[in-house]
C-alpha cells in the first residue's frame, strides 16, 4: 500500500475528474460555471499535493512502472499550472462565442492525467498508457467543434496519423523488449550494452521510438498533422495542445532516451541532429508564407521543437536542463500568443488571420505591448525569456562540440525573426481594421498580463528557473 | 562621497525606468508634461555622466567605477559594469545626444510624442549599458535589446518606406549579432566557464580558432559600423528614420561597431586581426573612396550624409587595423597607438558632426517637408543664422583644420603614411571627396537664387533650434582646437589595448 502514496496526485486527479464529470451531468443547462470552478479546484488540489509530496530523491515504485523524481514533479507542476491557466483563456473564448462546452474542461482533466502518467513513466508500457490517454483526449477535443469541417478534418488527420505514430512506437518498444527482455526503463538502460545482431535490432527499435517522440513533439518530417490541427481546432483547444502536452512530450523524450536508452546516446543523438536541422529550417521557412496566425504559430512550434532537440541531443544532464528550460519558456510564450488570439476574437470573429492584429497597439497599448514581448521573445531577442531559452540550448550544443550546429540554428533563427517582426509591424505600424478597443473578461486580461510579464521577468532574472532545471537533472549522466 | 554611489547603474537604469514611465504613464496625462519629464530625465542622465567624467582618473588604463553583482548564478554570469578611457567618451556622447534628441522632437513629433521620447530614453540606457558592460552576456543583452526601441522608432515615426527600412535594419543587425553570440559561447568554453570580457582577453587561443572568432565578431561589428559591403541597410534606415532616429543612429549606434572592434575583436583575437588586417584595410579604403564617390551622386540630403557617415567610419576601421603594419614598419607600438587614437577621435567627432548635419536636415525638413537637394536653393536668404551653423558643420564634415573632423582624419592619415604611402594616398582622397560632396550639397541648398516658393517663406531657426545647434557647434570647435582632454582620457586605456595586441595569444 505504501506504493500508492507516491501517486496520490494522479489518484486524486482521477477521482476528482470523475466527480467533475458527474457534477457536469447535473448542472443547470444555462451555465457551466459549476463545472469550470470544479475543474479549477481539482487542479488546485492536485497542485497542492504535488507541492506537498515533493520527492527528495528518485524512487521507482508501483511494481517498477513509475518513477517519482524531482524533475518529474517539477514538470508535472508546470503542466498543471498551464492547464489551469488555459481554463481561464478557454472560458473567455466560450463566453464570447456563447457556447457552453463543459466537455473541454473534463477532457482536459483526463488529458492531464495522461500527462502526469507519462511524465513519471518508468516502463515502456506506462509511457504508452500515458501517451494514449493524453492523445485520445486531445483527438476528441479537436473534434469538439462539431459543425466545422476544418475541425473534423483536423481531428481525423490527427487521429489517423497519431494512431500510426503510436503503432510505430509500439513496434519500437517490442524490439527493445525483444532484445533486453524487460519493459522497465531502469533495467533496460543496463541491458543495452549488447553487440552484433542484437545491437542492430536495438538501434532499429530506437529508430521507431524516435519516430514516436518526434511525432508527439511535432518535429519534421513527422510534423504534418500539426499545422492542420492548430488551424482546425478551436483556439482554446489549440492553446491547450500547444502548451501542457509539450511538457509531457519533453518528459517522454527524456524518460525514453535518457532513462532507458542512454547507452545508445551516440545513435539517437545523431538522429536528433537531423531532425533538429530539418525542423528549424522547414519550420522557419514555411512560417513566412502563412497568412493564418494559428498556422504560422504551428510552423513556429515546429521550429521551436527543433531548438528543443538541440539540448537533448547533447545527451548529458546539462543539455537536458537546457531543453527543460526551453520547453517551459516555450509553453509560456505559446500560451500568451494563443491567448492574444482569444483576446481579439469576438462572437463572429475568430481573429486567426494575421491582419486581425493590425493596429493592436492603437486599440490597446498594453496588450499590444504584451504581444510585442511575446513575439520578440519567440524570436529570441533579449531581454525576454525566449532569448535565454535559445542561449541555453546553444551554449549546451556548443559545449557538446557541435559548433556548426549552433551556427545553423542561429542562421534559421534570423529567418524566424522575420515573421515575428511582421506581427510586431502589424501591431505597431499599421492602422487597425477594427477601431474598437479589445473586450475580454477581467480575469482573462489579468491572466494574459501576468503571462506576458512573466516572460519579461524571466528575461531579466532567468537564474532561478535555470537553477531548478540544473538541479533536477543532476541525476542524469554528466557526459 | 559621491563615488560610493553606483553612478554607472544609475545612468543606465534612470533613463530606462524613466522611459518606461514616460511611455506607460503618458497616455493618461498631457503631452507637454511628459515632454518636460523626458527632458528632465535626459538632462539628469547627462549630469550623471558628467559626474563620471569628473571622478574619472585619466592615469588609469584599467576599468573604473566597477560594479559586480551575481546575476545568473548557475553559469557565473555577473552584472558587471565598468568604464575605461575608451568607453567614457562614448557614454558622454550618448547622454549628450539624447538631450538634443528630446529637444529636437519637442514640437515636431505630434503622434504619440510620449512614446517617442520614452523610446529614446530606453534606448539611451541600453546604449550606456553596451558601453559599460564587462560581462559578455550582459553586453549581448544590451546590444540586442537596443534593436527593439530603434525598430519601433523607425517603424512608427519614419517616412513612407519605413517598414521596409526598419525590418531591413533589424534583420541585418540581428544577422551579425547572432554569430557573435555563438563566438561568445565558444569563448565561454575556452575560458573555463567565464563570461568576463577580461578573461576572454587573456585566454590563449589557437590561430584557426582565432580566425573563426574574428570572423564571427566581424559579422556583428561590420554590419554595425557599417563597412562595405554590408552597409546597405544604413542609407535606407537613415532616410526613413525620423530626425531623432537618424541622429542616434549616426552619432551613437555606428560607434558600437567600432567599440566592438576595440573591446572584442582586437584584444581577443589579435593574431587573427593581424592575419586579416589586409582585408580590413582594403574594406576600410573601399568605404572611404568608393562610398565617397557614391555620396557625391546623391540627390537626397539624408542619403548623402548617410553615405558620408559610412565613408568617415571607414577611417575609424582603418585607424584601428593599420596598427599591425605600422608596427611591422617602424617597430614602435606608440606609432601604432596613434592610429587607434585617431580612430577613436574620429568616432567622437563624427558623432557630433553627423548628429548636427542630420539635425540641420531635420530643421529644413520640418519646414519644407522635402529632403531633396533640388527642392532647395538660396536658403541663406531666408535663414541666415541657420546657414552659418550649417556652414560650420559642413566644413567640419569636410575635415577643415580647426574643427574636430580634422583631428581624427589627420591622425589616421599620418599613421597610414607609416604603414604604406598608398594607404595614406587613398585615405587622403577623402579630404577632396568629403569636401566635394559636402560643400557641393551646401552650395546647392544654401546659396544661389531662391527658385522655390517654399524656400521664400522659410523662417529662420527658433531659439530651441539655435540652442541645439549651438550645443553641437561648441564641442566641434573645442575638439578641433584643443583635443587634448579627449586624448588624455583614452591614452592609458589604449596603451593597455596595445599591450594586448603586442603579444601573440596562440598556443600550439
Amino acid at each position: 500500500m505504501t506504493d500508492l502514496g507516491f501517486i496520490i496526485p494522479e489518484i486524486t486527479l482521477l477521482i476528482l475528474a470523475s466527480g467533475v464529470l458527474l457534477v457536469d451531468v447535473f448542472r443547470r443547462q444555462s451555465s457551466n460555471a459549476v463545472t469550470f470552478w470544479a475543474a479549477v479546484i481539482t487542479l488546485l488540489v492536485v497542485l497542492s499535493q504535488l507541492a506537498l509530496y515533493f520527492p527528495d530523491g528518485s524512487t521507482i515504485t508501483f511494481f517498477g512502472t513509475t518513477k517519482i523524481d524531482p524533475m518529474g514533479s517539477v514538470l508535472k507542476a508546470f503542466a498543471v499550472v498551464l492547464v489551469l491557466l488555459s481554463f481561464f483563456y478557454a472560458r473567455d473564448y466560450f463566453d464570447k462565442k456563447e457556447v457552453q462546452l463543459s466537455e473541454f474542461y473534463i477532457l482536459s482533466l483526463f488529458a492531464t492525467i495522461g500527462m502526469l502518467v507519462l511524465i513519471s513513466a518508468n516502463s515502456l508500457l506506462t509511457v504508452y498508457l500515458g501517451l494514449e490517454l493524453l492523445s485520445l483526449s486531445l483527438y476528441s477535443m479537436v473534434a469538439m467543434n462539431r459543425d466545422s469541417r476544418e475541425s473534423a478534418e483536423a481531428a481525423m488527420k490527427y487521429f489517423v496519423l497519431g494512431a500510426l505514430a503510436s503503432g510505430m512506437l509500439l513496434y519500437g518498444i517490442s524490439m527493445l523488449y525483444g532484445v533486453s527482455g524487460t519493459l522497465q526503463l531502469d533495467e533496460l538502460v543496463a541491458r543495452t550494452d549488447v553487440l552484433g545482431q542484437e545491437r542492430v535490432l536495438l538501434v532499429f527499435g530506437v529508430v521507431f521510438v524516435i519516430v514516436g517522440i518526434a511525432f508527439k513533439l511535432g518535429v519534421v518530417p513527422f510534423h504534418m498533422w500539426l499545422p492542420d490541427v492548430y488551424q482546425g481546432a478551436s483556439t482554446p483547444v489549440t492553446l491547450f495542445i500547444g502548451t501542457a502536452p509539450k511538457i509531457a512530450a519533453f518528459a517522454m523524450a527524456i524518460r525514453l532516451l535518457a532513462d532507458g536508452l542512454q547507452g545508445l546516446a551516440h545513435e539517437w543523438s545523431a538522429m536528433l541532429v537531423i531532425l533538429a536541422v530539418l525542423s528549424m529550417s522547414i519550420g522557419n521557412l514555411v512560417a513566412i508564407a502563412q497568412s493564418n496566425i494559428k498556422r504560422m504559430l504551428a510552423y513556429s512550434t515546429i521550429a521551436h521543437m527543433g531548438f528543443l532537440l538541440l539540448g537533448i541531443l547533447a545527451a548529458r544532464n546539462s543539455g537536458y536542463a537546457a531543453s527543460m528550460f526551453y520547453v517551459i519558456v516555450y509553453t509560456l510564450m505559446s500560451m500568451g500568443a494563443f491567448g492574444t488570439i482569444i483576446l481579439l476574437s469576438k462572437t463572429n470573429l475568430e481573429a486567426d488571420r494575421i491582419v486581425d492584429f493590425s493596429g493592436l497597439a492603437k486599440r490597446s497599448p498594453w496588450f499590444g505591448f504584451i504581444m510585442l514581448v511575446i513575439m520578440f521573445s519567440m524570436a529570441g531577442v533579449p531581454p525576454f525569456a525566449g532569448f535565454w531559452a535559445k542561449w541555453y540550448v546553444l551554449k549546451e550544443v556548443i559545449a557538446a562540440g557541435y559548433v556548426w550546429l549552433a551556427g545553423v540554428a542561429v542562421f534559421f533563427s534570423i529567418i524566424g525573426a522575420y515573421y515575428y517582426l511582421r506581427i510586431v509591424k502589424l501591431i505597431y505600424f499599421d492602422d487597425p481594421l477594427d477601431t474598437n478597443g479589445v473586450d475580454a473578461s477581467e480575469d482573462m486580461k489579468l491572466v494574459l498580463s501576468v503571462n506576458g510579464l512573466t516572460i519579461f521577468v524571466l528575461g531579466i532574472l532567468p537564474g532561478a528557473l535555470m537553477s531548478i532545471c540544473v538541479i533536477v537533472t543532476i541525476p542524469y549522466a554528466a557526459g | 562621497m559621491l563615488s560610493n554611489l553606483p553612478i554607472l547603474s544609475l545612468s543606465i537604469w534612470l533613463p530606462i525606468i524613466g522611459g518606461l514611465w514616460v511611455v506607460f504613464a503618458g497616455s493618461r496625462r498631457s503631452a507637454n508634461a511628459m515632454k518636460v519629464e523626458a527632458l528632465v530625465i535626459s538632462i539628469a542622465a547627462f549630469v550623471l555622466s558628467l559626474l563620471l567624467w569628473r571622478d574619472f582618473d585619466n592615469a588609469i588604463g584599467a576599468m573604473q567605477f566597477v560594479e559586480r553583482l551575481s546575476w545568473i548564478a548557475p553559469f557565473d554570469i555577473f552584472y558587471h559594469l565598468g568604464v575605461d578611457g575608451i568607453a567614457l567618451p562614448l557614454i558622454l556622447l550618448t547622454t549628450f545626444t539624447t538631450v538634443l534628441i528630446v529637444l529636437a522632437g519637442w514640437e515636431v513629433i505630434t503622434d504619440r510624442a510620449n512614446q517617442y521620447m520614452g523610446a529614446f530614453l530606453i534606448l539611451e540606457g541600453l546604449m550606456i549599458g553596451v558601453f559599460s558592460a564587462l560581462d559578455a552576456v550582459l553586453f549581448y543583452v544590451f546590444w540586442e535589446a537596443m534593436l527593439i526601441p530603434m525598430f519601433l522608432i523607425i517603424g512608427i515615426w519614419g517616412g513612407p518606406r519605413r517598414v521596409y527600412a526598419t525590418i531591413k535594419f533589424f534583420l541585418y543587425t540581428f544577422l551579425g549579432s547572432v554569430f557573435m553570440l555563438v563566438a561568445l559561447l565558444y569563448l565561454y568554453q575556452q575560458t573555463n566557464d567565464s563570461f568576463a570580457i577580461q578573461d576572454m582577453h587573456n585566454v590563449a587561443l589557437g590561430a584557426s580558432e582565432q580566425k573563426w572568432i574574428f570572423i564571427a565578431f566581424l559579422l556583428a561589428f561590420a554590419v554595425k559600423v557599417p563597412m562595405w559591403p554590408v552597409h546597405t541597410w544604413l542609407p535606407d534606415a537613415h532616410v526613413e528614420a525620423p530626425t531623432g532616429g537618424s541622429v542616434v543612429l549616426a552619432a551613437v549606434m555606428l560607434k558600437m561597431g567600432g567599440y566592438g572592434f576595440i573591446r572584442f575583436s582586437l584584444p581577443i583575437a589579435p593574431d587573427a586581426a593581424m592575419a586579416f588586417d589586409g582585408l580590413m584595410i582594403a574594406l576600410s579604403l573601399i568605404a572611404v573612396v568608393y562610398i565617397g564617390f557614391v555620396a557625391l551622386a546623391q540627390e537626397d540630403m539624408k542619403k548623402l550624409i548617410a553615405y558620408s557617415s559610412i565613408s568617415h567610419m571607414g577611417f575609424v576601421t582603418l585607424g584601428f587595423f593599420i596598427c599591425f603594419q605600422v608596427f611591422a614598419n617602424t617597430g614602435n607600438w606608440n606609432d601604432a597607438a596613434m592610429g587607434i587614437e585617431g580612430g577613436m577621435v574620429q568616432m567622437i567627432s563624427h558623432g557630433f558632426i553627423s548628429a548636427a548635419l542630420f539635425l540641420c536636415v531635420g530643421v529644413m525638413y520640418d519646414r519644407v517637408h522635402s529632403r531633396q537637394i533640388g527642392d532647395y536653393g538660396g536658403v541663406v536668404n531666408t535663414m541666415p543664422r541657420f546657414a552659418a551653423f550649417m556652414m560650420l558643420f559642413a566644413m567640419a564634415n569636410a575635415g577643415l583644420p580647426g574643427t574636430s573632423g580634422f583631428v581624427g582624419e589627420f591622425l589616421v592619415i599620418l599613421t597610414a603614411f607609416k604603414a604604406s604611402f598608398w594607404f595614406a594616398f587613398f585615405a587622403a582622397t577623402t579630404l577632396i571627396l568629403g569636401a566635394a560632396y559636402t560643400l557641393w550639397m551646401y552650395k546647392r541648398v544654401i546659396f544661389g537664387e531662391v527658385t522655390n516658393s517654399a524656400v521664400q517663406t522659410l523662417s529662420d531657426i527658433s531659439t530651441r533650434e539655435t540652442v541645439i545647434l549651438l550645443a553641437l557647434a561648441i564641442p566641434v570647435l573645442i575638439l578641433g582646437l584643443w583635443p587634448a582632454p579627449l586624448l588624455d582620457m583614452m591614452h592609458a586605456s589604449i596603451d593597455l589595448l596595445i599591450e594586448h595586441l603586442s603579444h601573440s595569444k596562440t598556443v600550439l
